[in-house]
């Protein structure tokens, strides 16, 4: 039996589901260190890490080169052996410059000594979470959210932990050719966490598309007690935190309250690999792997690289553009952030970057709702877009709180499937920052 | 370097699904086929050209209408060939065209257009055309021609149509007119009198059955409507027939139920917009009609159910709204 949640869409064609078919059976190639990385500071939700190294500087493979800047923050590491050249704000995935640290390769790949396996057992939690930190691991499935917060704020709270291998957004790879090739470092991963949370029962959730990784996983699991596979149907957006813990745990996490609030704690499969890595080779996060994907791309692949790496060398490695790309994203085409250049780094949570030259978007001058509510059959928050959207375009801030805009989770759903291509989520977004500016106007004025 | 000048910044999503409003209504169009073949078997060419003149009325009407209030053409969202269909669908095929136009107007300018077009009206455009036809032209508009009777295919002279006349199964039952009932399964192939969509409900019960195959509609609407009517026709016959099983046959497929509840119930505008919304919509216009039928007037209420059920959308949407994931406990058990 596979769990599922209910809403939610198939994006894809018949003959090729969610649009994997052109990554999901190469295997992961490994890019060539390029030769120069650019390390932005934030590389995660929180703020910023403040540099260590200045230019000049040599620094080793592994090394910590900028530390946390506060508790939700997480620090940077060199995915490179080299020379510093410069620590400048460079063009950023979200589009504005960040600071970042620019290193020279010089392809020695000496590794740190402080990268070294650490004896997990020895370990009290503390350190053992403070390792985690000191790893800079983060969210790994695009939203970046230092990983030791999410650790020491559910200790006690939650009772679950489900390991994220939906990767219910079309055209990614990445997650699933980790599932199949080091399935190992990722329920050895699972294990460190369910041992650090203490935590009675943990799941790893993928999708029926991903079968073909299941065998060696149950192998591995070999009955174990507490971790357990979770087949899920295929449908999007089932790796969103909220729809994956109904799905699996039929549980619901509150209005407007975080996982944690259900008992769950939700960490992706390259987090729990990540965390493998960190304590048995000592090896913080500089390496990501991306699917290269879209109709623009000449070769589709599935590519390892080291974090900061410009995308320019990702696109290179896979020949090039077809011919110039009308769209560059980086993450899925369901929430991915549009690029206007690939001459950005690849971050820690960098799963994808695709190109399109063909219509995909298929947009259209004044498009016109006529009230067909699939929107509303699809919407996994259970909302009404229909009216939130009738509300939005008025800019009626009542109208859209009433109709719970801010509990939108911005998956894409409704607008995939709009007949009128309305842009709803954009509607959304903008409602739902007018809507926070007015509550915070009105908490002000009611301080006065 | 490559080539980025082509590159847009969009708000996510970047992929769209295929369908569009275009071929959503292209579907519908397509849906109706069976039901104008076996109209062009029973009632001969006039069928096809009633059809004809009714799409291209109403498309002309609206690209006239968006000319003048200068909007770009919406013709091609073909919504305006569907209404055309549907409203020669419901009309006698001996109706002279020049009123059917008439119809089209109303359907188009002031059911649809006014209102402010597609996704605004809140009334079903070619009810409300035959709604309109019906309060002007009552003789014409309930004056049904035999199955395979001589129609001319111009006009009808007021004797060709006496002669060829025959009174609908809901009329004989309603005793507003003589005439023997036809029997259960000419009214399921469709020869008997009635005007030209509903005349057969294996036919439109193909369309619909490929409406759903698409998802163009889902089954609440439809089925709560039909199910209500054949549940109240089968614990409360209607007068005059000898069975319980007569009773439902002759009421869910004698009169426009199968056209109403198929292909006009459905219509996205004019109907709620959550399943459960839907449910109560198709039960409410079950209600109405067996209502009409049974106390009122008129021998069939389809249309005038509908119509008044359309006025009620807002209000069931809004009552009938899902209840929002991870809603407190409490809110659950009201919504």
């Amino acid at each position: 039996m596979a769990y599922t949640f209910r809403g939610g869409i198939h994006p894809g064609t018949k003959d090729d589901p969610g649009f994997k078919s052109a990554t999901n059976k190469k295997p992961i190639e490994v890019l060539k260190a390029p030769d120069k990385v650019i390390l932005p500071v934030s590389m995660h939700i929180g703020a910023p890490a403040k540099p260590l190294v200045k230019k000049g500087d040599i620094v080793d493979m592994g090394q910590m080169i900028a530390e946390a800047g506060g508790f939700v923050s997480a620090p940077v590491h060199a995915s490179v052996s080299g020379k510093v050249v410069d620590i400048v704000p460079m063009l950023h995935q979200n589009g504005s410059k960040v600071l970042s640290i620019v290193i020279e390769n010089d392809h020695e790949d000496r590794l740190h000594e402080s990268v070294k396996p650490k004896n997990f057992e020895a370990m009290t939690n503390d350190e053992r979470i403070q390792a985690i930190w000191d790893a800079g691991i983060v969210g790994h499935g695009g939203a970046t959210f230092p990983t030791h917060v999410k650790i020491k704020s559910g200790i006690g709270k939650c009772d679950t932990i489900l390991i994220n291998g939906a990767e219910c957004e079309p055209y990614i790879t990445s997650d699933h050719r980790l599932l199949l090739e080091r399935p190992e470092e990722i329920v050895e991963g699972v294990r460190y966490l369910v041992k650090i949370m203490g935590v009675k029962q943990a799941y790893i959730g993928i999708e029926l598309n991903k079968q073909n990784t299941f065998a060696k996983i149950e192998e591995l699991l070999n009955n174990d007690p507490v971790i357990k596979l979770a087949p899920l149907e295929c449908r999007y957006p089932q790796g969103a935190e909220k729809q994956l813990i109904n799905a699996v745990t039929g549980r619901e996490v509150p209005s407007g309250k975080l996982p944690a609030d259900a008992g769950c704690a939700v960490f992706n499969v390259d987090t729990a690999g990540a965390v493998y890595r960190c304590f048995a080779q000592g090896m913080p996060v500089i390496r990501r792997v991306v699917t290269v994907s879209g109709s623009a791309v000449v070769e589709p692949k599935n590519l390892e690289t080291r974090t900061g790496t410009p995308v320019t060398e990702l696109i290179d490695a896979c020949g090039g553009f077809k011919e110039a790309p009308n769209k560059l994203l980086a993450g899925g085409p369901m929430m991915g952030v549009p690029q206007f250049t690939t001459d950005v780094p690849v971050l820690k949570g960098t799963n994808a970057f695709l190109a399109f030259c063909g219509d995909e978007d298929k947009r259209v001058k004044d498009p016109t709702c006529i009230r067909c509510g699939r929107c509303v059959g699809v919407c996994p928050m259970h909302l009404t877009p229909v009216y939130m959207n009738m509300y939005a375009s008025r800019n009626n801030l009542e109208g859209c709180e009433e109709y719970d805009v801010l509990d939108c989770i911005e998956c894409g759903s409704c607008a995939y499937v709009c007949p009128a291509r309305i842009p709803l989520v954009q509607q959304f977004r903008v409602a739902k920052m007018r809507v926070q500016d007015k509550r915070r106007a009105e908490a002000a004025a009611a301080q006065k | 370097m490559y080539d980025f000048s082509k590159v847009v910044i969009t708000s996510s999503p970047h992929i769209k699904s295929k369908e569009d409003t275009q071929s959503i209504m292209l579907d519908v169009l397509i849906a109706l086929i069976p039901s104008l073949a076996v109209s062009t078997y029973v009632f001969g060419f006039r069928a096809i050209l009633m059809t004809a003149v009714s799409v291209i009325a109403c498309m002309v009407f609206e690209a006239v209408y968006d000319k003048i209030v200068g909007k770009e053409n919406t013709i091609m969202d073909l919504s305006a060939a569907v209404t055309g269909v549907l409203l020669a669908f419901v009309c006698p095929v001996t109706l002279p065209y020049w009123m059917l136009i008439i119809g089209d107007g109303i359907a188009i300018i002031f059911a649809k257009c006014l209102f402010g077009g597609l996704g605004k009206n809140f009334m079903n455009p070619a009810l409300a055309g035959r709604a309109f036809l019906l309060a002007s032209w009552p003789v014409a508009m309930t004056t049904w021609a035999a199955a395979r009777s001589p129609i001319g295919i111009i006009s009808n002279s007021q004797e060709t149509l006496d002669a060829i006349s025959q009174a609908t199964p809901m009329a004989i039952i309603k005793g507003s007119a003589e005439g023997e009932l036809p029997s259960i399964a000419s009214m399921f192939l469709g020869m008997c009198g009635g005007s030209m969509g509903e005349v057969s409900a294996i036919a439109l019960l193909i369309g619909g059955a490929y409406l759903l195959f698409r998802k163009v509609i889902t089954i609440h609407i439809p089925a709560a409507y039909i199910l209500t009517v054949a549940v109240i026709a089968l614990l409360f016959p209607m007068g005059g027939m000898s069975s319980r099983i007569d009773s439902l046959a002759y009421s869910v497929l004698g009169g426009g139920l199968m056209l109403g509840a198929i292909f006009m119930a459905t219509d996205y505008s004019t109907t709620p917009v959550s399943k459960k919304g839907q449910i109560v919509f198709g039960i409410g216009c079950g209600l109405l009609t067996t209502m009409i039928r049974y106390f009122g007037g008129y021998p069939e209420g389809v249309c005038y159910s509908i119509l008044l059920m359309n006025t009620t959308v807002w209000l069931i949407d809004k009552y009938t709204r899902p209840t929002k994931f991870g809603a407190p406990a409490k809110q659950k058990k009201e919504g």
